[in-house]
């Protein structure tokens, strides 16, 4: 992209630190306004950005550097930044608003950003300076260990955590005999408890690794040459060294910005949009800022506030940046452990744990009141990824705590997502069945584009960009490939790149502020796009629509086809006209209209739906009004996010075992819930009896008929990934089966996300929200009935009342250019 | 409008196929071909009309029937975003949809005749 208009007016950006997290706000901030600022980058190292996580694989000998490296020097150039490397901004003006470097480069700057890491913690330990003695932090320490590594043979790595286990592994896997030194009573003890970093130990040390835990290291001593040779701890002891890793810690890298006048206190503080609370032209991000006390070390938190940082420099100024949730993996290859959130318990708090000392599997799972709030995993993590986003969606599991500790793959669940353990899949085996992706092309985009998100793998490969019920396999593979889990919290999930806003926000703020069009919810909260997406403004119109029904207007422009053309789009861009039949039920004179029509308009096939009616399946969209007039039967929205159908058994009026009149009730079901929007399609089921030959166990609202009167259950789901119903109450009379699950699906069509199935929508909110709203308050039960009624009454037929159902009748006709035959 | 280059302009026919209130806002509507694939035309928010074929590079969805944003349209087959001045799919998708040249004259709606006649013209499927 070349930038080449507007020059003088453009200001200027200065970033002091060429990593991870300077370098991803500037691709955000690109993306954002590319034409806004000048930019300039300093870095103190000689290369351009890389993926500092993957020093360890670097070390261990499983990728080269060239692997590594995020943005190469082209890249750079595209954008027209000029990037200075090999140089350390030494001094910062804020008078005259220059950086000056060590070689004496400066640069004058509207707006700077400072991402200047961490350094290694150093112990303060005489011997320290000596030849032999490195950090673990950059590619020029992680050179100095595999040249020391080639010449010499015993390594002591002091610091048993995260960075110093990968360093002892990979000097090991490079021949050295490795000792380490953990001054606490057990390995990564700020990610794991006791009886899992007794595990690793154990494991580590079958590997070869020996370590001195509890052990003070109090002198480095010199050999003739001045080169170290060996480790003295305080109890008086020696051991042999040749080289010293120090990897006991980082801190954030503060110098410059406290020559410079800014508020450090363990890391340089910043607010909510990342500015610096001493000088707002001033940011900070990554490991050097200090945000609410907390000074992140991890990638994911790196990079949520790189995009707000982004935002707030593209001047939209709308993100926020409230703290992140983090987990950690070990990336020793063969070890698998994993942890996030408060994994160590405490008061309030309950465990479940489940240890199998000689199969090498230990998992604990940190409750509080009914939610997940922490995790320790050692041996198999498959389900890490699972229990991570739990988490951070902070939903309940009370309905699923006494199978949460065997994984995600016990949940009621015969789809696909069967197939766990990415690690074991071949590179030729499918990930994603909807757009044929295998798990070799997953990995091989994750690595060579340098992608860090499920969005990023979404965007680049379409692995589960469609039905989603890959989605955990594809975290797992970004996990294992990329070496962390970079997904951003859902909770906090943007309803689309239009807007930072969630879906939560915005129904409250279209409530609240009485909001009744799109655009006006596009303007009062600060929409970044003209006119938004073809994601958003559908979501737009329904909650609109359902929130102020009888007063929104509907946008067809903003529905999707099915819905604006109210037939479904085939792949070929004809048409299905699926016309509803009450309760499954049909007559000689609707079959032989539907024959006759089907002569007429040569319609190729004509299939039984699963919702018991009858799909005629290529129909031209010229043909479409007169083929609804010629059938002469109501719309089955059939193409809607709307109610599909009621399906029905035969019940007591044939059936030898019914007990109840399942097909009338199904009738009254359908005929008091057609023309009803909601967040997704609805389906119901209504069986006769407990043999359930109606399905009613897989639907959004399933009825089952007994002797005694009904049985309600809801948000099962037959589609990607079967989920059974879940019991809601047993009733006596139809018409307490219409206002329960009526005031149900209003309930849901209230609160539900757009594209959010009921199944799903429970489990966000958990059934026990459902029961307190629909069945222990009488009185709001009735309220959300009427509130359903009063939407759906008088609602137009979109196939008969064009008219009133905003039907364009333009869409049916071609256009034709003048002088040219018709 | 998004091909009125000079040379364009000197030898097109043009012709009259809507005026621009015929087509809806943030919608499209379809220009019928003999034997041919139809061109789809659109308009935007600001009134701005576009030409392109009515066939998406990847599947061949019909882009006239997607949702129609900003300068661009999703396609309603698999929601690939494609540009409306160039055809173009948006990153990191690729491919590339033929435009056509398309102005506004008085509230009409007009298509070079000729480009027609010969642009795109082969067989409707892939």
């Amino acid at each position: 992209m070349k930038r080449d208009d507007g020059a003088a007016l453009r200001q200027r950006l200065v970033v002091v630190g060429n990593g991870m997290a300077g370098i991803r706000a500037v691709e955000e901030l690109l993306a954002l306004a590319p034409q806004l600022y000048d930019i300039t980058v300093f870095g103190a190292e000689p290369h351009p950005n890389y993926n500092r996580i993957l020093l360890s694989p670097v070390l261990a000998g499983e990728q080269t550097i060239d692997e590594i490296v995020l943005n190469p020097l082209s890249w750079y150039a595209e954008h027209c930044i000029t990037l200075h490397t090999g140089r350390r901004v030494v001094e910062v003006d804020r008078v005259r608003r220059v950086v000056v470097a060590d070689d004496g480069t400066q640069a004058p700057y509207d707006r700077l950003l400072l991402a200047t890491g961490s350094d290694p913690f150093i112990l303060p330990v005489p011997g320290r300076d000596l030849a032999g003695v490195v950090g673990y932090r950059d590619i020029a320490d992680t050179q100095a260990m595999i040249d020391a590594a080639q010449e010499y043979r015993k390594a002591v790595v002091i610091g048993g955590g995260l960075l110093g286990l990968e360093a002892a592994n990979g000097l090991m896997r490079r021949g050295m005999e490795v000792t380490v030194v953990h001054i606490m009573p057990w390995l990564m003890e700020r990610q794991l408890d006791e009886t899992a970093g007794r595990l690793l130990q154990r494991s580590l040390e079958q590997r070869g690794i020996r370590f001195e835990i509890g052990a003070h290291t109090e002198a480095l001593l010199p050999d003739r040459d001045g080169r170290v040779m060996a480790v003295r701890f305080k109890d008086g002891r020696e051991i042999p060294a040749d080289l010293v890793v120090m990897a006991a810690g980082i801190r954030p890298s503060t110098a410059l910005a406290e020559r410079t006048g800014l508020l450090c206190q363990r890391g340089v503080v910043v607010t909510d949009t990342l500015q610096t609370v001493t000088d707002p032209r001033i940011y900070a991000v990554g490991e050097c800022a200090a945000h609410r006390g907390v000074a992140y070390g991890l990638v994911a938190p790196l990079f949520e506030q790189a995009k707000v940082c982004a935002t707030h420099l593209a001047q939209f100024g709308i993100g926020r940046y409230t703290g992140s949730t983090t987990s950690t993996k070990l990336k020793v290859t063969g070890i698998d452990l994993f942890s996030a959130g408060n994994f160590a318990g405490g008061a309030g708090t309950e465990e479940i744990v489940l240890n199998d000392p000689w199969g090498g599997v230990y998992k604990k799972l940190v409750i509080q009141g009914d939610r997940l709030v922490g995790a320790c995993l050692y041996g198999d993590t498959a389900d890490g990824s699972w229990y991570f986003k739990l988490m951070r969606e902070g939903r309940t599991v009370a309905d699923i705590r006494d199978r949460l500790m065997f994984g995600q793959n016990n949940i009621g669940d015969t789809g696909h997502e069967g197939h766990s353990r990415a690690a074991a899949m071949a590179d030729s085996d499918e990930v994603c069945g909807c757009n044929g992706v295998t798990k070799g092309t997953i990995c091989k985009a994750i690595k060579e584009k340098g992608l860090f998100t499920l969005d990023d793998v979404r965007r680049h490969t379409k692995a589960s960009a469609s039905c989603g019920s890959c989605t955990g396999l594809v975290e797992q593979l970004l996990m294992a490939t990329a070496g962390g889990d970079y997904s951003r919290p859902p909770t906090m999930k943007a309803m689309c790149g239009c807007t930072d806003a969630s879906h939560a926000e915005v129904r409250q703020a279209i409530r609240e502020q009485h909001w009744l069009t799109i655009d006006a919810v596009q303007r009062g909260m600060g929409w970044r796009t003209p006119n938004g997406c073809a994601s958003c403004r559908p979501a737009l119109n329904y909650y609109l629509l359902s929130t102020w029904p009888k007063e929104v207007v509907d946008d067809p422009q903003s529905r999707y086809i099915n819905e604006r053309s109210h037939a479904n789009i085939q792949k070929d861009g004809t048409y299905s006209v699926i016309p509803r039949m009450w309760g499954g039920e049909t007559t000689a004179s609707e079959l032989r209209r539907i024959a006759d029509a089907v002569d007429k308009y040569r319609i190729p096939t004509v299939k039984v739906t699963g919702g018991q009616r009858l799909d005629l399946l290529g129909v031209k969209k010229e043909d479409l009004p007169a083929v609804w007039k010629d059938i002469g039967m109501p719309s089955g929205h059939a193409y809607a996010k709307a109610l599909r159908t009621v399906k029905t058994c035969v019940g007591s009026q044939w059936c030898r075992f019914g007990t109840q009149d399942s097909t009338q009730m199904g009738k009254d079901l359908e005929r008091a819930l057609w023309r009803m929007y909601a967040p997704h399609k609805v389906k119901l089921a209504v069986s006769g009896c407990p043999r359930n030959c109606a399905e009613s166990g897989i639907k959004d609202v399933g009825v089952i008929g007994v002797d005694s009167g009904w049985e309600i259950h809801v948000a099962g789901n037959g589609g990607i990934k079967t989920e059974v119903a879940q019991f809601l109450c047993k009733v006596k009379t139809p018409e307490e089966v219409l206002e329960v699950s009526g005031a149900f699906l209003q309930l849901y069509r209230e609160e539900g996300w757009y594209l959010e199935r009921t199944v799903h929508y429970v489990a966000r909110v958990g059934l026990d929200h459902v029961k307190k709203r629909v069945l222990d308050d009488a009185e709001g039960r009735r309220a959300l009935w009427d509130r359903l009624q009063f939407s759906l009454d008088g609602e137009p037929d979109p196939w008969f009342e064009f008219e009133k159902a905003r039907v364009d009748m333009r869409q049916f006709e071609p256009l034709h250019a003048e002088g040219a035959a018709p | 409008m998004s091909q009125d280059t000079t040379d364009v302009i000197e030898t097109a026919e043009w012709t009259a196929v809507c005026c621009v209130a015929d087509i809806p806002v943030l919608g499209a509507r379809r220009v019928a071909r003999d034997g041919a694939v139809p061109v789809a035309v659109f308009r935007t928010a600001d009134d701005r009309v576009f030409a392109l074929l009515d066939r998406c590079p990847h599947k061949g969805g019909p882009l006239s029937q997607g949702i129609v944003f900003g300068d661009s349209v999703a396609c309603p087959l698999h929601n690939w975003t494609i540009g409306l001045a160039d055809g173009c799919a948006r990153a990191p998708d690729e491919g590339c949809t033929t435009p056509f040249a398309c102005k506004v004259e008085d509230g009409r709606v007009l298509l070079d005749a000729q480009e027609l006649r010969t642009r795109a013209v082969g067989p409707q499927a892939d």
